[in-house]
């Protein structure tokens, strides 16, 4: 729809030249066109808000509209404020100081948590790390066992046994300490961000066990309510990161950038697929690009 | 839709509460589209009070959802299949085992055919389900042929005299062309073998998603004929907007709904009761 948003700027910015000088207003015009890209990739209409009075903002500052190109001056700022909210620091795993650190899995029904504990042991452990998937999802009919098969395919040993997550926790702890492990991946029952009751579960996990990494998994086709979501995860735990999942489709990924804004807390990876090794490295620039619904953007902006 | 609620209690229809309205609009996932096009709408009218405008919104819904048939297409004197499908983790197979439980309730005698042999434990997920609702569940090991699980299921439904064979499929994105071949093998399985398709093609839908769900729509229906959806999830503060696009775009009615992981979380879905999630009643 938004192959080339460039392109459709070019076209409104034209046709207000047609009518004279262009004047702040016709900034306005022009980015009511991003607006609409950005909200039909799910972005949030708050989060597009802000992000528009920024790009305005600069845009004047810049005084954009005496450049030949406006289009591409504006798609420029765009990028770069889209850069950062999305980029910020380099987001390696955390493993803790003392071993085993843990990394506590967190997120919603069904939103990839534990295919995606599965992804980070196999990653971990190709970096010779000591891993020790755990299965702490009680509630979901047959969690441990899924957690187990992926274990099993990628030979990372797994622990499963108890009756709620702090005894499988205490029990895996041991085990790793017997093993000698690095780190604990431990994967939790998917949860509403209103369940008061078990956020508050999520909460009693991270006092007792105090993980180093706690990464809040979300569906990367996620609507508007990824707002919702996040600040109320942001809010009971100390979240370190996010890993966006199901990236492989077509989604336009606006969520990623409703999280970010919403938490601050960096997108450590992305999802994009269900074998173990669709695990990638988040790329800001990607997903601007992909946002906006336009090929490579960072070698188009260079050019500007 | 408390806020929608507030909005709603102001006597006077101006930029202002229209643009409130957009923004309530738009988190809702109805879209841009829609949503503009609701607003030029009220402009056009120019609609002015708030009663007038309540209205005005909820007949405007209500007509997106009209003329649609919203029952279920099962008959009681032959085998009905019904296939569930959808991107992953939507909640398919939960609703599999709630949807089971709902039509024993019903009278119905289903069984269920484990046709994801793809994703890790999920035969053993919709097996756990088929014990917990007391429904025989026909599966074969991991890796199997999802149309050969279907054809088996068929025989034992068959054998032993059931009326509804519920079809367990992998999650799968729209976008792996091989994988939406699967699914029209499944529907071909289901063709030959009882020399009519299946009942229904039914779409499982998180209400938590966002644009993407009119794509997803979009590629499962020209490849498999859809004949509903079902919208999971809508016990979260996602209120599934989108679905007003389905409808619109494609004429897929919403049969069903779920609002929780218990066995009775499953329910048929109610027009009125859906629009007043998004247009509450003004309590004054
Ligand atoms: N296409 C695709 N599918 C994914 C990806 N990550 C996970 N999935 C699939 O999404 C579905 C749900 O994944 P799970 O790992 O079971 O999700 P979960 O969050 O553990 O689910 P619950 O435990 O029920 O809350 C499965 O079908 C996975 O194979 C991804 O990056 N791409
Ligand atoms: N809160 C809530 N959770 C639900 C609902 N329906 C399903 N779930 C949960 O969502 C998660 C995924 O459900 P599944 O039934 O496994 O989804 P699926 O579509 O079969 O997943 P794949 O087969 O992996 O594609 C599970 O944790 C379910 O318990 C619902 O209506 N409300
Ligand atoms: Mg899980
Ligand atoms: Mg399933």
């Amino acid at each position: 729809m938004f192959e080339n948003l460039t392109s459709r700027l070019q076209e409104v910015f034209k046709k207000l030249r047609g009518k004279g000088k262009l004047t702040e207003k016709d900034i306005e015009e022009a980015l009511r066109e991003v607006r609409q890209a950005l909200l039909e990739a799910d972005a949030h209409y708050k989060v597009v808000k802000e992000l528009l009075n920024n790009v305005k903002a600069k845009a004047l500052q810049e005084d954009v509209l005496k450049s030949v190109t406006p289009a591409e001056q504006i798609i420029r700022i765009l990028y770069y404020e889209l850069l950062n909210i999305l980029g910020g620091e380099k987001a390696d795993l955390n493993l803790g100081s003392k071993k085993p650190g843990i990394i506590l899995v967190v997120g919603l029904q069904g939103s990839g948590k534990t295919t995606t504990c599965a992804k980070l042991a196999y990653k971990l452990a190709q970096e010779q790390r000591r891993v020790l998937l755990v299965g702490a999802d009680t509630f979901r009919p047959a969690a441990g066992k899924q957690l187990q098969i992926l274990a099993e395919k990628i030979k990372v040993p797994v622990y499963v046994d108890g009756k709620g997550p702090f005894e499988i926790i205490d029990g895996a702890l041991e085990v790793a300490k017997e093993k000698l492990s690095d780190v604990m991946i431990v994967d939790t029952t998917g949860r509403l961000h209103i369940d008061e009751e078990m956020m508050n579960e999520l909460n009693e996990l991270n006092k007792r066990y105090n993980p180093s990494e706690i990464l809040l998994v979300v569906d990367g086709m996620t609507g508007q309510d990824a707002v919702n979501i996040a600040e109320k995860f942001n809010e009971k735990l100390p979240l370190t990161g996010v890993i966006l999942t199901k990236m492989d489709g077509d989604a336009r990924g606006g969520a990623a950038l409703s999280v970010k804004a919403i938490t601050g807390k960096p997108i450590k990876f992305i999802g994009v697929g269900e074998k173990i090794e669709d695990l990638e490295y988040f790329y800001p620039d990607r997903l601007a690009s992909r946002i906006l619904g336009m090929g490579d953007l960072a070698s188009l902006v260079e050019r500007i | 839709a408390e806020r929608l609620q507030n909005i709603l209690k102001f006597s006077r229809v101006d930029d202002n509460l229209l643009d409130e309205l957009e923004m309530e609009f738009i988190q809702s996932d109805l879209g841009l589209e829609l949503t503009n096009e609701i607003i030029s709408e009220i402009r056009k009218r120019k609609i002015t009070n708030t009663p007038e405008l309540r209205d005005f919104l909820f007949n405007y819904l209500k007509a997106i959802l009209e003329n649609l048939d919203y029952r279920l297409d099962l008959l009681e004197d032959r085998l009905n299949v019904v296939v569930f499908i959808g991107v992953n983790g939507t909640g398919k197979t939960s609703t599999v085992g709630k949807f089971a439980y709902y039509l024993k309730g019903l009278g119905y005698s289903p069984i269920i055919a484990a046709a994801d042999t793809f994703r890790a434990a999920a035969i053993d997920q919709v097996k756990i389900w088929g014990e917990r609702v007391g429904v025989e569940v026909i599966a074969q090991k991991e890796g199997a042929d999802p149309g050969a699980v279907v054809f088996n299921a068929i025989e034992a439904a068959r054998a032993r005299n059931k009326n509804v064979l519920l079809v367990d499929t992998a999650g799968r994105m729209h976008t792996k062309s091989n994988l939406i071949e699967e699914l029209k093998k499944i529907n071909r399985v289901v063709e030959r073998t009882l020399g009519y398709g299946p009942s229904e093609n039914l779409i499982v839908i998180d209400a938590t998603l966002g644009q993407n769900v009119i794509r997803q729509v979009e590629t499962f229906h020209n490849a498999v004929n859809l004949t509903g959806a079902v919208l999971t999830k809508l016990d979260g503060t996602a209120k599934g907007g989108v679905i007003f696009n389905v409808v619109r775009r494609f004429n897929i009615p919403v049969k069903l709904v779920t609002i929780g992981e218990g066995v009775e979380d499953l329910k048929v879905f109610d027009p009125n009761e859906f629009i007043e999630s998004f247009i509450p009643e003004v309590k004054v």
